[in-house]
């Protein structure tokens, strides 16, 4: 179960997240939402290592996380992929894959042995598999669609074997289409995978329909947090973020 | 783009380089070396090789930080410097055998290494340059001040001692090309598989995307550190053959110029291969001996020639090598699959 308690984070005295409390079963779905500036990102990096909270804990089964370094972090369980796909333009997909292998078994500073590793490939073909970038390995990242880049991105948080993966809108900058084929994927990771997923989404079709619960973010705070009914019906909710039209198409 | 040219492999040669393949060519490449000096005995070509040996394992070394780490040294010479006069300082005060001295100038840039690289790898991009061309002139400046080690601005006087050891005497131009070409091959295939390993690959990872690489839970600052350690290693052995070479070592070894060599070897030869540095290590020591032997201008006609490289052409010669034989076997993929179509 991770567990945040009372997590806050200024930036020049502007609060981008203040006394944020939420937890996230284990195995469980959920969204987050909120508008522009929520503090949906920040939240995020908080988690992962990304920023250092100003005050507050984040606990993974019972563990502390705050004050740890990115890699005890990682280490824990927590992998995440970002808002702006985060790649290795040099690098082909399968190259990209066993680096990041490579740096999860402990062997980024192995000068003794060639890359990549022994039985490392299968891993690798394994959760390329999973994404649909099995066809890709040997295409140099660059030359990704952007929808691969973002693939790939959740792909490297994938082979650390998270407990919770955090996928920062997995579907910015993807049209109708593409959409829908990236929240499917991201729906049979979670449920082939078995982890704690976590996602921010902007788009309240998708939330509603494949998140079985959802968080509400706005200016720093948790706003409401329950089912997508429960927020469809919320009154603040509707007042601050859906606007009356999501409410009205709900009732 | 077709399916088939987005599919092709984009490495030079299909399956990845091992290191028996390395070595089968390492040794090759001295053998036919050794032979050329065999078919044509002449001194100019035996000191030519030598220096350029020098050049090359320095300007390599330089491309493991630059190339492969994105970590751009304007300081590079420093260590190259270092080298040569920690070996010539051993070999003159404390008259040991020469693998020995050559360990212990090993060991104590490693050190120096180790303190500097702690300092400047705290820096980022063009701050970590000026830190290191900061260093480098606090070497340079050490050098001439501190005039009863180093000789001041005149350099290490008197000869460096090439006692033989093991039947080799490094005094012997003939010995001594056979020792440079095989530290040549020797230093190469180490840097080669250093490039090749985990750790190489951690080093592109962190050139192309610091921060995801940090996400991914490698710790950037310790394998930049031992980046920086190590290239600053193969640089004292560059220096050391040319140590040896000149019987001496002079200021100008860790001055900003000799740095400023490095980076244009490895602009001149390709920054993108394991070899353009060794490359670029040939064209300046050819450009510089032609040209200096036609014109006092050198330097003007150095500088139009890297203008040339650095403006117009954009890439070094290997990297202009390295497309073509990319190009060439997609296009061979290309035709294969349209052939299996029809």
């Amino acid at each position: 179960m991770l567990q945040v308690n009372k997590l806050s984070k200024s930036f020049g005295g502007v609060a981008a997240i203040s006394d944020v409390t939420l937890g996230f079963p284990t195995g469980s779905l959920t969204a987050i939402i909120g508008p522009n500036g929520a503090g949906k990102s920040t939240f995020f990096n908080l988690i992962s290592g990304g920023l250092v909270p100003d005050a507050g804990e984040v606990m993974l089964d019972g563990k502390n996380l705050v004050g740890r370094n990115r890699a005890e972090i990682i280490a824990a369980g927590i992998g995440r992929a970002f808002q702006i796909a985060k790649i290795f333009p040099s690098l082909t997909v399968e190259e990209t894959l066993l680096g990041a292998i490579g740096a999860h078994q402990g062997h980024s500073a192995n000068l003794w042995q060639r890359f990549p590793l022994p039985r490392t490939r299968d891993k690798v073909g394994h959760v390329a598999g999973m994404l649909g970038l099995a066809d890709k390995m040997h295409v140099l990242s660059a030359n990704l669609s952007h929808g691969d880049h973002k693939l790939l991105d959740i792909a490297l948080a994938l082979v650390l074997e998270p407990r919770v993966l955090l996928l920062d809108e997995p579907t910015a900058g993807m049209g109708p289409d593409e959409r829908w084929r990236m929240i499917d994927r991201v729906y049979q990771l979670w449920e082939t995978e078995k982890m704690t997923l976590v996602f921010i989404e902007h788009d309240m079709d998708i939330v509603f329909k494949i998140a079985p619960s959802i968080r509400v973010l706005c200016y720093g705070r948790v706003l409401a947090e329950g089912t997508p009914d429960e927020i469809r019906n919320s009154p603040q909710v509707i007042e601050a973020y859906l606007g009356t039209d999501h409410g009205a198409n709900a009732a | 783009m077709s399916n088939e040219t987005l599919n092709a492999p984009s490495r030079l040669f299909a399956g990845r380089p091992t290191l028996k393949r390395d070595v089968i060519i390492a040794v090759a490449a001295v053998a036919a070396l050794i032979l050329l000096r065999v078919i044509w005995p002449s001194p100019a070509v035996t000191d030519f090789a030598i220096r350029v040996a020098a050049y090359a394992i320095f300007a390599t070394s330089l491309n493991l930080l630059v190339g492969y780490a994105g970590m751009v040294s304007f300081g590079h010479g420093m260590f190259f410097g270092f080298g040569a006069y920690c070996f010539g300082l051993v070999m003159q005060r404390l008259a040991l055998p020469i693998p020995l001295a050559i360990l212990i100038t090993v060991a104590s840039t490693a050190v120096l290494a180790l303190v500097i690289g702690a300092i400047c790898i705290r820096l980022k991009d063009i701050y970590f340059s000026f830190i290191t061309l900061a260093f480098q002139m606090l070497i340079y400046s050490l050098i001439i001040a501190w005039v009863p080690l180093t000789g001041g601005d005149q350099g290490l006087q008197g000869g460096i001692p090439r006692p033989p050891f093991l039947g080799i005497n490094l005094a012997n131009p003939l010995h001594l090309y056979v020792f440079a070409i095989v530290m040549l091959a020797v230093c190469l295939l180490i840097m080669r598989h250093i490039a090749e390993s985990s750790f190489g690959y951690t080093l592109r990872m962190i050139r192309d995307n610091t921060d995801r690489a940090s996400f991914l839970g490698i710790n950037v600052y310790l394998v930049r550190l031992m980046a920086f350690v190590i290239a600053g290693v193969f640089a004292a052995l560059g220096g050391v053959i040319m140590a040896l070479f000149v019987s001496g070592a002079y200021p100008e070894f860790s001055n900003w110029t000799m740095s400023g060599e490095g980076i244009f070897m490895i602009m001149m030869g390709g920054i993108s291969t394991f070899i353009g540095p060794t490359a670029g290590a040939i064209i300046l020591s050819l450009l510089n001996d032609v040209v200096t032997r036609r014109t006092e201008h050198h330097g003007l006609a150095l500088g139009i020639v890297i203008l040339v490289f650095a403006l117009g052409l954009k890439k070094g010669v290997t990297d202009f090598a390295a497309d073509w034989w990319r190009a060439r076997r997609e296009g061979a993929v290309g035709k294969q699959a349209a052939e299996a179509r029809s």
